[in-house]
């Protein structure tokens, strides 16, 4: 293992410090856990608290600015974060007008966030919901704890905090991020296993000249392996894959996400590859993003997610966003 | 009759063990979770440990309250709210009494046990934790070395199953033949016990 870090015991928290360094409209907690944006809570407006393992930079806390998140809470590396810094979170950043917790479905997640939600109604704070599951990678979703939230996290928090920015209340923001996840599927291939620094070796054993269909964001595999396939062969099978779960209705929005160990270089090569699919399925784009917004440390590989939008997401989509990662129109 | 003191020594020594086994822990997860059960039970039950130095509920029940409160803020995960239910709701059922018989703790326990499967939603053959707690949980009425060798079982009777709750079932027919972390851990929490009443020549 080869990692700029000190020891594995304090990466989450030296993340912090750095962060907090680059970053002076945020606040963070680095003891507590807790990445505000500086000027919350803002009066009036419904606040967006999203959180869950650390490891999938710039995901969450990269998010939390005017326009996207209020606040995020980092657990440790692929682990939830616990129902106290949530609930401190939201009591950090609810103006009155409530606060929407945004969990992707693992059940850690589901669980911590619960309890957590219980908490915060117990301090008179008024807490909705969005569970994001657009994971088509898991099929049967009777015999699983159900499809993953993965990349469709981006387009939640980006869209519902926008109809937050502009004075939507807590059940029409909440009602929005639920469009937007229903609206939404992704699917992720990947190239290598990550190393976490708690075990210091890949997550699980890829022999060169294969790879993982269908895999998560937590260095799990995935649902088969293959022979290595072309860029466009990836394409191909990644948007057949949801486009069979998601007939084409209306424009997408398309994200092409890296898991954290693949060159800029590959992604826009690859985004290529699913425009062209795209064109020949017969789906119109209506936006397109291509980086590492939701990654798996330094997992090689990529995910696409694609969401069906209509005018009304596409202008929040489009509205303006500041954070560390995410920013326009400001 | 088991005291308070009985309890804290129960918890004391479930965190030594965790301690001690917590890279075993960790590497059966890594065959199919995340790679960190070990490391994140550990440093829920050290904080128990620590919590019970610093505040110590003189009865059964607070015990094991105080310790599910403990790991619930600490451990997060899956693991943080199911083991924190687990022996708050036990804690729970001993209620204020200041000893409790054999029988009281494996009713309590067994009201902690369901705790955890109506909020994981498990049952039992879906390979998790509960597949060497309710096995435990049943043998306990014929001592605890009975639990331990029970809780053991299931949880090696888990090598072969096909996970349905928690990050294993994503591998679908790929988790069958690795023992399931959250059974193992369960399995050393039962040993940790019957280790505490052996002690005390229960």
């Amino acid at each position: 293992m080869r990692m700029l870090i000190n020891v594995p015991e304090t990466v989450v928290a030296d993340a912090l410090r750095g962060l907090a360094a680059a970053h002076p409209e945020l606040t963070v907690d680095v003891e507590q856990r807790v990445i505000v944006r500086r000027d919350a809570p803002v009066p009036g407006q419904v606040a967006l608290v999203s959180g869950g393992g650390s490891g999938h930079e710039p995901l969450h806390g990269g998010f939390v600015g005017p326009g996207m998140l209020s606040a995020a809470c980092p657990g440790e590396i692929f682990t939830s974060p616990v129902p106290d810094q949530m609930a401190r979170a939201a009591a950090a950043v609810d103006s009155g007008a409530g606060v929407l917790f945004i969990v992707k479905n693992y059940t850690g997640d589901v669980l911590n966030f619960d309890m957590a939600a219980e908490l915060a109604e117990d301090e008179g704070i008024q807490v909705a919901k969005v569970l994001v599951n657009d994971d088509v990678a898991v099929t049967d979703s009777l015999y699983t704890a159900g499809r993953r939230g993965t990349g469709a996290t981006l387009f939640v928090e980006k869209i519902a905090g926008a109809a937050a920015a502009e004075g939507q209340p807590l059940e029409r923001v909440e009602a929005v991020g639920r469009r937007v996840n229903d609206n939404s599927r992704s699917f992720g291939v990947a190239l290598s296993a990550c190393t976490t620094p708690a075990k210091g070796s890949p997550t699980f054993d890829l022999p060169d000249g294969e790879l993982e269909l269908g895999i998560g964001i937590h260095g799990e595999p995935g649902r088969e392996r293959r022979p290595m396939m072309t860029s466009g062969e990836i394409a191909d099978f990644a948007v057949d894959v949801i486009l069979e779960d998601l007939p084409p209705r209306a424009p997408v929005l398309v994200l092409v996400n890296g898991m954290g160990a693949t060159p800029l270089l590959e992604l826009y090569g690859f985004n290529a590859e699913v425009q062209r699919v795209l064109r020949e399925r017969g789906v119109a784009v209506a936006r397109t993003l291509v980086g590492n917004y939701v990654t798996s440390l330094d997992m090689a590989g990529a995910s696409v997610t694609l969401c069906q939008v209509d005018e009304e997401l596409l202008r929040l989509w489009d509205a303006p966003v500041k954070t560390p990662a995410l920013r326009w129109g400001m | 009759m088991l005291d308070a003191d009985f309890f804290r020594r129960w918890m004391r020594t479930a965190a030594a063990s965790v301690d001690r086994e917590a890279e075993r822990l960790t590497a059966l997860d890594s065959a199919i979770g995340d790679a960190d059960h070990g490391s994140n039970l550990r440093r829920g039950f050290t904080a128990v440990a620590t919590a019970l130095e610093k505040e110590a509920p003189d009865t059964p029940g607070g015990v094991l309250i105080l310790a599910g409160r403990q790991l619930i803020s600490t451990v997060g995960g899956a693991s943080g709210p199911l083991y924190g239910t687990l022996l708050r709701r036990a804690g729970k059922a001993l209620g204020d009494a200041a000893e409790v018989d054999e029988e009281e703790l494996a009713a309590a326990l067994r009201a902690g046990v369901e705790g955890v499967m109506a909020l994981g939603g498990a049952a039992p053959g879906d390979k998790t934790m509960i597949d060497a707690l309710m096995p435990a949980v049943d043998a306990l009425g014929t001592g605890f070395g009975a639990a331990r060798a029970a809780a053991e079982e299931g949880a090696a009777a888990t090598v072969p199953l096909r996970a349905r709750k928690g990050r294993a079932s994503y591998l679908g027919e790929r988790s069958v033949g690795h023992q399931d972390p959250g059974a193992t851990s369960s399995a050393l929490l039962i040993a940790a016990l019957a280790e505490t009443a052996e002690a005390d020549g229960e």
